[in-house]
C-alpha cells in the first residue's frame, strides 16, 4: 500500500453528496487507498469510520459507531480526513448567497490521479478541442496572457485575468461570449472557478471541483455549482456540467503517466500552462507525494 | 533469457494491414506504449505514446496524413520528425522552440511492421526472408511470458519438420515463421507469417486462429500458475531543460545543416526550383510560411521559403527568382550551384506563421512570392481547412510550380499579366470585407505588399488579421542614440555614439563580427542580451521575441536603456 504523505493525510478529502446519504443506511468508498464506510446519524450529521465487515445498504445505528474519522459537511458535501484534519474547510463565501442556486452536480469515477484532474480543471487551452462549442470553439483557440500567483497568506493558488471567447459559456448563455475567469486552488485536490455571470454582469457564478483521491491513479469528481440562474431547473444545470465532465474524462484516462509528474521536466509547458506549474510547484513545496511522481532529489 | 526494456533487437510490432488510411495504431513493445501510423506519403511512423504537453496518448490523436494532431489542446507533430508544428494555444509564435516527440526505428517489410528499443542495431531480415511472396497471419495476444511463448510454438513444429529457432523470439518450421512480439515480461503478440499466399486464405486464416488459441489458452492457464514477473519499466526520456523552464521564447540557434542539391530545374521563366535533401535521414521540422538561410559559395547568405507541405522531410524545395538585377546572391545560386552540389543552410526559421484555426484563410502571391504560400496553402489543404490562394503573375511570366498548385483542392486562382490599375480591385474582390477570424498572408513585391494592405484595411481587416513577411528591412533605422555596451565574455565596455551601430563600434574595437545583410533582416548577427532594454529595429525577430528582450540583432538594434549587456 503506498505511503500518504502527512500534508494529504491531514487534508480535509471529499466523500459523498450530503443528502445521497441516508441517516441509517452505511455506504462504502475507497478514499487514500483506505476502504471506509459513512452513514448519519438521526440529527443528520455525518459519521465515517474505517470500514471493517460492513456491507453497502446496511443498516447501523450511528450511536453505535465509536472508532469515528473526523468529519464535517461543506458545500452540500461529506468530508472527512485519515489525520488531523484543521477546524476550518477552506472557504467559498459565495456559498452562503442567499439568491444561489447551490448544487451538487454528481460524482464521476476517473481512471487519474486527482492532482491530474486539478490541473485539467485549471486548463483553459483544450476547451477548443475537448469541449468544442461549448466552452471554446475554433478559430478561438489562443489563450491570452493572465496573471497567476501563490498567495502566501492564504496558501493558494491564483489565476487571475483569465479571458476565452466561449460559444456557451453556461446554460444560461445564448450567444459567444468572452468569459473571464478566476481560478482558486485552495487545496491540493479542490478548485474553485469564478465566470462571469450572464445574467449579472456585477457577480460571478461559481463552479468548484472537490476530487476524492481513491488511489493513486483513481479518483472521484464531486461537483459544485452556485448559480445566478433564474431561469434553468437544476436538473438542466447538472446536466450541463456533466456533459462537460463526460468530455473531460476520455481525455484524462489516456493521459500517460496517471500521476501528475512534478519534475518540471517531465512535460513541455507553455505560456498558456502558467497555472499548472504554479500549482506543481505548490504540490512539490507541501511535500505532497500521493497521486504525483514526486521530484527526484 | 529475460527481457530487458533496452533490447536493441528488431520485433515485429503490428500489421501493415494495421495501418489503414489516416489511422493511428496502440503498438506495444518491452514495455512501451507505441502511436503507429502511416503518413499520406506511405512513410510509417513510430512514436512513444504521448504527447509531449501533457502526455496524452497519441493514439487517440488525429492522422492528417502528414500531420498527427493531439487531441488535448490540438498540437500537431510532423511525420518522419516527430517535431511540434503548431500549438493552437499561442499560434502567433509557436512552436518557439524545437519540440520533438520520442521517435522510435521503424521497417515495413514482410507484411510486417517492425521496430526496436532503439537504434543500436540495423535492421536485418530474418534468414530466409528474401525472394517470398509473404502473407501475414492473423495475431494473437497472449498473456503469457514471450519465452515461453516461444517455446510452446516451437513445441508446434511436427515431429518429423523440427522447428528451427531463429534469432529476436522467432520460430520456423516448414513454410510458416511465428515472430514473438514481446509486448511485456508476461505479455506477447504471436505474428505468423506464410511463405507464400495460400489458395484459400480464409480457411487458411481460420486453421492457424483455431490453433493458436488452443496455444494460448494452455499458456494462459499455464502462466495463471506461476507467479507473474516484474512488469518493464521504461523509463519516460527527460525533455531539454530548455524545453522545461518556460521562456518567452527561445533563442533561435545558429545551427547549419549540410545539404545535397538533388535537383534543380526551371520551375518557369525565370524561376529555378532547387531539391536540397539531407545526406542522412530526414531534414528538420519546418512550419509553413518557414525559409532557411542558404550560405553561399561566395560568402553571402540569402533567404528562401520552403515549399514543402506537411511533413514532407525528405527534402526542402524551394524556388529561387534568376533575377539578372540579382547582386550575386540568387545569381550564384542559379548559375553555379548544381545538382550534387552541397551547400550549407540554417535550420527553418518561421516570421510568418500561419493560423490554423481560421475560418477563412486567404493567401496572395505576386511573382516568387509564391513560395511561402504553396507551403501554407499544402498544409491547409491537408487539413482539409478552408482558403483561398491568388497567384499574380506579370504577363510575359510564366508561374511557377504550376502542377503542385493544381494538385490543390482549394480555391487556387491564377492571375496572370493584370494590368497595374486594375490590380487593386482584384486585391480588393478577392480579399471581400472582413469578419471574424479571417487571415490574409500576402508575400510578393514591396508595392503589392502595401496594396495588399491598404485594401485590407479599409475593407475593415484588422492589422492582426494581415500577415507579411519582409525579406528585406525597409524600415528607416533610428540610430540617434547613445548609450554603452558590456561585452560579457571579450569583458569589453564599449560607447554606442549615436550614428554608429553597435557592430561598427565593435569592429572598431578590433572584434571579428559575422554579418551579412547589415539591415536587420538576414539573422547572422544575432546576439544574446544578458541585461538591459532593447530598441530593436530589425524585422528578423518576431514580436515574442523582442519582447523577451533577451536577444537582438546588432546591425540595427540600439538600447532604451544607458547600458546593454551582451554575449559576445
Ligand atoms: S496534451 Fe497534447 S496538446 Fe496538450
Amino acid at each position: 500500500m503506498p505511503s500518504i504523505d502527512p500534508t494529504t493525510r491531514d487534508l480535509w478529502q471529499v466523500i459523498a453528496a450530503t443528502d445521497e446519504i441516508a441517516p441509517g443506511i452505511v455506504e462504502t468508498t475507497l478514499l487514500l487507498d483506505t476502504p471506509i464506510a459513512l452513514t448519519r446519524d438521526n440529527a443528520g450529521n455525518p459519521v465515517v469510520w474505517r470500514r471493517t465487515d460492513e456491507e453497502q445498504g446496511d443498516e447501523v445505528d450511528a450511536e453505535a459507531i465509536l472508532d469515528r474519522l473526523p468529519a464535517t459537511t461543506g458545500y452540500g458535501y461529506i468530508w472527512t480526513s485519515l489525520g488531523n484534519p484543521p477546524a476550518d474547510l477552506f472557504p467559498i463565501p459565495e456559498y452562503a448567497e442567499a439568491d444561489r442556486k447551490n448544487m451538487s452536480c454528481g460524482s464521476i469515477g476517473i481512471h487519474v490521479s486527482a492532482p491530474r484532474a486539478v490541473e485539467n480543471f485549471l486548463d483553459m487551452g483544450h476547451f477548443p478541442y475537448v469541449h468544442t462549442d461549448i466552452l471554446g470553439a475554433e478559430p478561438h483557440t489562443e489563450v491570452k496572457e493572465y496573471d497567476v500567483e501563490v498567495s502566501e497568506e492564504r496558501d493558494e493558488v491564483l489565476a487571475t485575468r483569465c479571458r476565452f471567447i466561449q460559444p456557451r459559456a453556461a446554460k444560461s448563455a445564448t450567444t459567444a461570449m468572452e468569459v473571464e475567469y478566476v481560478y482558486r486552488v485552495p487545496h491540493p485536490f479542490c478548485s474553485v472557478l469564478y465566470k462571469s455571470c450572464p445574467e449579472d454582469e456585477s457577480r460571478r457564478d461559481v463552479i468548484a471541483i472537490f476530487l476524492q483521491p481513491m488511489t493513486e491513479e483513481r479518483c472521484r469528481a464531486h461537483l459544485l455549482q452556485s448559480m445566478i440562474d433564474s431561469t434553468s431547473t437544476i436538473t438542466d444545470l447538472r446536466r450541463f456540467q456533466q456533459t462537460i465532465f463526460g468530455q473531460d474524462k476520455p481525455i484524462l484516462e489516456n493521459q500517460y503517466p496517471k500521476r501528475l509528474p512534478l519534475d518540471p521536466r517531465s512535460e513541455t509547458p507553455i505560456r498558456a500552462d502558467k497555472s499548472a506549474i504554479a500549482y506543481r510547484r505548490w504540490l512539490s513545496q507541501k511535500g505532497i507525494t500521493y497521486g504525483v511522481i514526486p521530484m527526484a532529489s | 533469457m529475460t527481457l530487458s526494456v533496452s533490447d536493441p533487437t528488431w520485433y515485429p510490432i503490428a500489421s501493415s494491414e494495421d495501418l489503414p488510411f489516416r489511422h493511428v495504431y496502440a503498438g506495444q513493445l518491452l514495455g512501451r506504449e507505441l502511436a503507429v501510423w502511416r503518413a499520406d506519403d506511405g512513410n510509417v511512423n513510430v512514436w512513444e505514446n504521448r504527447c509531449l504537453h501533457r502526455g496524452v496518448r497519441l493514439s487517440i490523436g488525429i492522422n492528417e496524413g502528414g500531420e498527427l494532431k493531439c487531441q488535448y489542446h490540438g498540437w500537431r507533430y510532423a511525420n518522419r520528425s516527430a517535431g511540434c508544428t503548431y500549438i493552437p494555444a499561442h499560434p502567433a509564435d509557436a512552436p518557439a522552440r524545437r519540440i520533438q516527440n520520442r521517435t522510435y526505428p521503424v521497417r515495413e517489410a514482410y507484411g510486417l511492421i517492425w521496430s526496436a528499443a532503439n537504434d543500436e542495431q540495423a535492421f536485418r531480415p530474418f534468414p530466409g526472408a528474401e525472394g517470398h511472396d509473404w502473407f501475414a497471419l492473423r495475431p494473437m495476444p497472449v498473456n503469457a511470458a514471450p519465452e515461453d511463448v516461444l517455446a510452446a510454438l516451437a513445441g508446434l513444429a511436427p515431429d518429423d519438420q523440427p522447428a528451427d529457432l531463429l534469432p529476436g523470439l522467432a520460430v520456423r518450421f516448414g513454410g510458416t515463421y511465428y515472430f514473438v512480439q514481446p509486448v511485456d515480461a508476461c505479455r506477447a503478440v504471436i505474428r505468423g507469417l506464410l511463405a507464400e499466399p495460400p489458395a484459400e486464405p480464409v480457411a487458411t486464416l481460420r486453421h492457424y486462429n483455431e490453433t493458436l488459441t488452443k496455444l494460448r489458452d494452455r499458456l494462459e492457464r499455464a502462466a495463471r500458475k506461476k507467479p507473474a514477473p516484474e512488469p518493464l519499466q521504461p523509463a519516460f526520456d527527460k525533455v531539454s531543460a530548455d524545453l522545461a523552464t518556460m521562456p518567452d521564447i527561445a533563442i533561435p540557434k545558429g545551427n547549419t545543416i549540410t545539404v545535397v542539391v538533388k535537383r534543380k530545374w526551371t520551375s518557369a521563366d525565370g524561376v529555378i526550383g532547387f531539391e536540397l535533401a539531407a545526406r542522412t535521414g530526414h531534414l528538420p521540422t519546418f512550419q509553413p510560411g518557414a525559409h532557411i538561410d542558404i550560405h553561399l559559395p561566395n560568402g553571402m547568405t540569402r533567404q528562401y521559403s520552403i515549399t514543402n507541405g506537411p511533413g514532407e522531410l525528405m527534402s526542402y524545395i524551394i524556388g529561387v527568382k534568376a533575377e539578372s538585377a540579382s547582386k550575386g546572391g540568387s545569381k550564384v545560386l542559379v548559375e553555379t550551384v548544381r545538382e550534387g552540389d552541397l551547400l550549407s543552410i540554417s535550420e527553418p526559421r518561421n516570421n510568418f506563421p500561419l493560423r490554423r484555426d481560421a475560418t477563412r484563410t486567404v493567401l496572395i502571391a505576386g511573382g516568387i512570392g509564391i513560395t511561402p504560400l504553396l507551403s501554407m496553402a499544402r498544409f491547409l489543404d491537408k487539413s482539409s481547412l478552408p482558403y483561398e490562394l491568388h497567384y499574380f503573375t506579370r504577363a510575359g511570366e510564366t508561374v511557377a510550380f504550376r502542377a503542385d498548385l493544381e494538385a490543390l483542392h482549394g480555391k487556387v486562382t491564377f492571375h496572370t499579366g493584370v494590368p497595374r490599375d486594375e490590380i487593386g480591385a482584384t486585391i480588393a474582390s478577392a480579399l471581400g470585407q472582413w469578419s471574424m477570424a479571417q487571415h490574409v498572408y500576402v508575400c510578393g513585391p514591396g508595392p503589392m505588399l502595401e496594396t495588399v494592405r491598404e485594401t485590407a484595411a479599409a475593407q475593415g481587416w484588422p492589422e492582426e488579421a494581415i500577415h507579411f513577411e519582409y525579406f528585406k528591412n525597409d524600415k528607416v533605422i533610428d540610430n540617434s542614440s547613445a548609450f554603452d555596451v558590456e561585452l560579457a565574455r571579450s569583458a569589453m565596455t564599449l560607447h554606442v555614439p549615436s550614428g554608429k551601430t553597435i557592430m561598427e563600434v565593435m569592429r572598431d574595437a578590433g572584434l571579428t563580427v559575422p554579418s551579412s545583410c547589415e539591415q536587420g533582416a538576414c539573422g547572422t548577427c544575432l546576439t544574446t542580451v544578458i541585461e538591459g532594454d532593447v530598441d530593436h529595429q530589425d524585422v528578423y525577430l518576431n514580436n515574442s521575441e523582442k519582447a523577451s528582450n533577451r536577444c537582438m540583432m546588432t546591425c540595427v538594434s540600439r538600447a532604451k536603456s544607458a547600458r546593454l549587456v551582451l554575449d559576445i
